[in-house]
C-alpha cells in the first residue's frame, strides 16, 4: 500500500474523534470546545493542503479499509477532484470554527454544538473521499442528521418547523438515493464505484441507467436544492444559528449535492447528452427563479438562502455545459461561492450579534459602528454579484464564455441576467444595512468581538485573491486537475483500479 | 414477479403518507413505510429461489446461494433509519410542546 495514502482516513477520523471528545469532555471543561473545534478543523484544513500537493506528485491515491482489497472491500479514493473538495470544506468549516467561538455564547451548551458540527464535517469529508457507493450515502446520512438538529438548535417555533420541513424532504430524497443504489447493485453486482463504472461501461446503455439517473437527479437534487426540490433550503437555512447556515449553504448543499451528482454521473454513469441537458435547464431555472425570490426579501438571512438557490445553479450551469472550460468554470464557482456564501452569512450573525434583528428595514448605518464587518461585507457582496477583480466575477466570467463557446447563447443570457438581479439586490442589502444614516437605536451597537473579526477578514481576503487560482502555475496545481478528473469520466474506473496494490 | 409489485405498492402507501396526511406522526409513520419498502426491496433483490447462506462446509457442496452483501447493508440502513426516525420523533414532540398541535397545517410561522 502507498504509505502517502495513510492520509485519506484522517479526513473522516480526525473530526469524527473531535465530536466523540467534545461530547464526552466537553461538559466539564469550559472552554474545551472551543479548543477541540479549532484544533480539528485547522488540522484538517492543513491536511487537506497537504493532500493537494500530494496528490499533485503522486496521482490518484487509495486506502482499503481494514486491508480488503477494492473492489471487495471499502475503498476510499483521493484524487484532484477529491482535494479540491476537501480543501473548500476545511476551509470554511476552519473559519466557521473561529468564528463560533464568540457567536456561540448566547446560546447555552456549546458542547453540543460542537459535537453536532464535527459530525457533521465528518460526514461531508466522508462523502468525498469514500469510493464506494453504499458508504457515501452512510456517509451522506450521518451529515444530513447532524446538520437537522444543528438547524434545530434554537429549539424555538420558527427553527424545529423549518427542520421538521428539511427532515422529511430530505429523508425522501435519500429514500430515493437508496432505491437507486439498490438499482445499480442489482445490475452491476458491485458497490465500488471503480468497479461499477467498469461494469457498467461493458454493458451499454440499458434503460435501467436511464431509471437510476432519474432516482439520483431527484434524491441529490433535493440535497443541492435545485430549484423543483428546493422548497426546504429557504426555511432551513435561515433558522440554523449564522454559523451553521454558513456551513450549510456554503459547503453541505455543494459536498452532498453537487459533488455527488457530479462524481456519479461524471465518473460512474457516463454522462449522456440527454443528462447533461436536465442539467442545464435544472441550473438555468435554479439561477433564475432563486433570483427573482431572493430580490423581494427583507429578511436578510432568507435573501441569502434564496441567493444560495441561485448561485448553486450557476454551479450545475457549468458543470451541464460538459466542456472542460464550463466544468472548470462550475467548480471555480463552487469554491468561490463557499467562500462568499459563508463571509455573508457570517456577517448576517454578525449583525444579528450585534444588533439582535434580521430585518432589512430596521437597519441603516451599520456601517459606521461595524466598519470591519461593513466592510468585510461590502466585499462579498461584490464578489457574489461579480463585479471584477473579486472572484465571483472570474468564475461567472468563465461560465458564461464557456456557454458561449459551447453555443448556448440563452444560457448566457439568463446568467447574465441572474447576475445584474443579484447586484441589484446586493445593493438593497447594502444600503438598507449598512449605508446611509445611523438610527438612532443603534448608537450603543459595538464592533464584534475579535474571533469573529477575524474569521470575516480571513474570507474577505480569500475574496480579494481568489482571481489568482487562475493564474498559470497555480491554477496547474489546485483547478486544472480537479477539472480534468470530472472531464476524465470513465476514466476515473481505469485510474483507480490501477492504482489498487 | 408480483412480490415486487407488492414492494412496489408499499413504497408508494409510504410516500402517499407523506405527501397527503396532515398529521405530524402519520407523516413519520409514512417514512418508516416507505424506508422499510426500499430495505425489502433490497432483501428480495438478492434472495434466491432455494438458496441457502453462502457459509462453506466441506460436508455439502453449494449450489444455489443467497447473497448476502444487501443483508449486511440492509442492517446498515436500518441502523440509519433508526437515527432518521429518532430525530423525526424528537422533533415532533418539540414541536408538539410549542404549538400544541400535529397539524401541519397549523403550524405554520414561516413563509415567504
Amino acid at each position: 500500500m502507498n504509505p502517502a495514502s495513510q492520509i485519506i482516513p484522517l479526513f473522516v477520523s480526525i473530526a469524527l474523534a473531535g465530536a466523540f471528545l467534545t461530547s464526552i469532555l466537553g461538559k466539564r471543561f469550559k472552554r474545551l470546545p472551543d479548543m477541540i473545534g479549532t484544533v480539528t478543523t485547522f488540522l484538517l484544513l492543513w491536511l487537506s493542503l497537504k493532500a493537494v500537493a500530494t496528490v499533485a506528485r503522486q496521482g490518484t491515491m487509495i486506502y482499503s479499509v481494514g486491508a480488503w482489497k477494492p473492489p471487495i472491500g471499502i475503498a476510499m479514493v483521493m484524487d484532484s477532484l477529491t482535494s479540491f473538495m476537501l480543501v473548500t470544506v476545511n476551509l470554511v468549516a476552519f473559519t466557521i470554527a473561529l468564528f463560533s467561538i464568540d457567536y456561540m455564547k448566547r446560546f447555552t451548551s456549546k458542547w453540543k454544538f460542537y459535537t453536532l458540527f464535527l459530525l457533521m464535517l465528518g460526514g461531508m469529508n466522508g462523502v468525498i473521499v469514500t469510493g464506494d457507493i453504499f458508504n457515501m450515502f452512510v456517509f451522506l446520512e450521518i451529515a444530513f442528521v447532524a446538520s437537522c438538529a444543528l438547524v434545530a438548535f434554537g429549539t424555538e417555533k420558527q427553527e424545529l418547523e423549518a427542520a421538521f420541513k428539511y427532515a422529511i424532504m430530505g429523508t425522501v430524497g435519500s429514500l430515493f438515493i437508496l432505491l437507486g443504489i439498490v438499482f445499480l447493485y442489482s445490475f452491476t453486482s458491485t458497490l465500488n464505484m471503480a468497479d461499477m463504472a467498469n461494469i457498467l461501461a461493458g454493458k451499454g446503455t440499458p434503460n435501467i441507467v436511464l431509471m437510476v439517473s432519474v432516482l439520483f437527479i431527484m434524491g441529490f437534487g433535493l440535497k443541492a436544492a435545485l430549484v423543483p426540490f428546493h422548497a426546504w433550503l429557504p426555511d432551513a437555512h435561515p433558522s440554523a444559528p449564522a454559523p451553521i447556515s454558513a456551513m450549510l449553504s456554503g459547503v453541505l448543499i455543494k459536498s452532498l449535492g453537487v459533488y455527488a451528482l457530479v462524481r456519479i454521473f461524471y465518473n460512474v454513469l457516463g454522462m449522456t447528452p440527454f443528462i447533461l441537458d436536465v442539467l442545464l435547464v435544472l441550473g438555468a431555472l435554479s439561477m433564475v427563479v432563486g433570483v427573482f425570490l431572493a430580490i423581494g426579501q427583507w429578511d436578510l438571512k432568507r435573501l441569502l438562502a434564496y441567493h444560495s438557490i441561485s448561485q448553486i445553479g450557476y454551479v450545475v450551469l457549468g458543470i451541464g455545459l460538459g466542456t472542460p472550460l464550463g466544468i472548470l468554470g462550475g467548480l471555480f464557482h463552487l469554491f468561490n461561492h463557499s467562500v462568499f456564501k459563508s463571509l455573508l452569512f457570517l456577517n448576517s450573525g454578525s449583525v444579528e450579534y450585534a444588533t439582535g434583528t434580521r430585518d432589512l428595514q430596521k437597519m441603516g448605518g451599520l456601517a459606521q459602528k461595524m466598519p470591519v464587518t461593513g466592510t468585510t461585507n461590502l466585499v462579498a457582496s461584490m464578489s457574489i454579484a461579480g463585479i471584477p477583480p473579486f472572484n465571483g466575477f472570474w468564475s461567472k466570467f468563465i461560465i458564461i464564455i464557456a456557454a458561449v463557446e459551447a453555443g448556448r447563447f440563452w444560457y448566457a443570457f439568463w446568467a447574465v441576467l441572474a447576475s445584474l438581479l443579484t447586484l441589484a439586490s446586493f445593493m438593497k442589502v447594502m444600503k438598507y444595512a449598512f449605508l446611509g444614516s445611523l438610527k438612532e437605536k443603534w448608537n450603543k451597537v459595538k464592533e464584534v468581538p475579535i474571533f469573529m473579526q477575524t474569521s470575516t477578514i480571513i474570507l474577505a481576503l480569500i475574496c480579494v485573491m481568489g482571481g489568482l487560482l487562475l493564474w498559470p502555475g497555480v491554477r496547474e496545481i489546485f483547478l486544472m486537475p480537479a477539472t480534468d478528473a470530472v472531464y476524465n469520466g470513465l476514466g476515473y474506473s481505469a485510474s483507480v483500479l490501477q492504482n489498487i496494490f | 414477479m408480483i412480490i415486487y409489485v407488492l414492494c412496489l405498492i408499499l413504497f408508494c402507501v409510504g410516500l402517499y403518507c407523506v405527501l397527503r396526511k396532515r398529521n405530524i406522526i402519520k407523516i413519520i409513520v409514512g417514512i418508516i413505510i416507505a424506508e422499510y419498502a426500499v430495505n425489502l426491496f433490497f432483501i428480495l433483490v438478492a434472495y434466491r429461489q432455494e438458496g441457502r447462506s453462502p457459509i462453506y462446509s466441506s460436508t455439502e457442496q453449494i449450489v444455489n446461494m443467497v447473497d448476502a452483501l444487501p443483508q449486511a447493508v440492509v442492517l446498515t440502513a436500518i441502523v440509519i433509519g433508526l437515527a432518521t426516525t429518532a430525530l423525526l420523533v424528537a422533533l415532533a414532540m418539540r414541536i408538539y410542546e410549542k404549538y400544541g398541535t400535529f397539524d401541519i397545517t397549523k403550524i405554520r410561522e414561516l413563509k415567504g
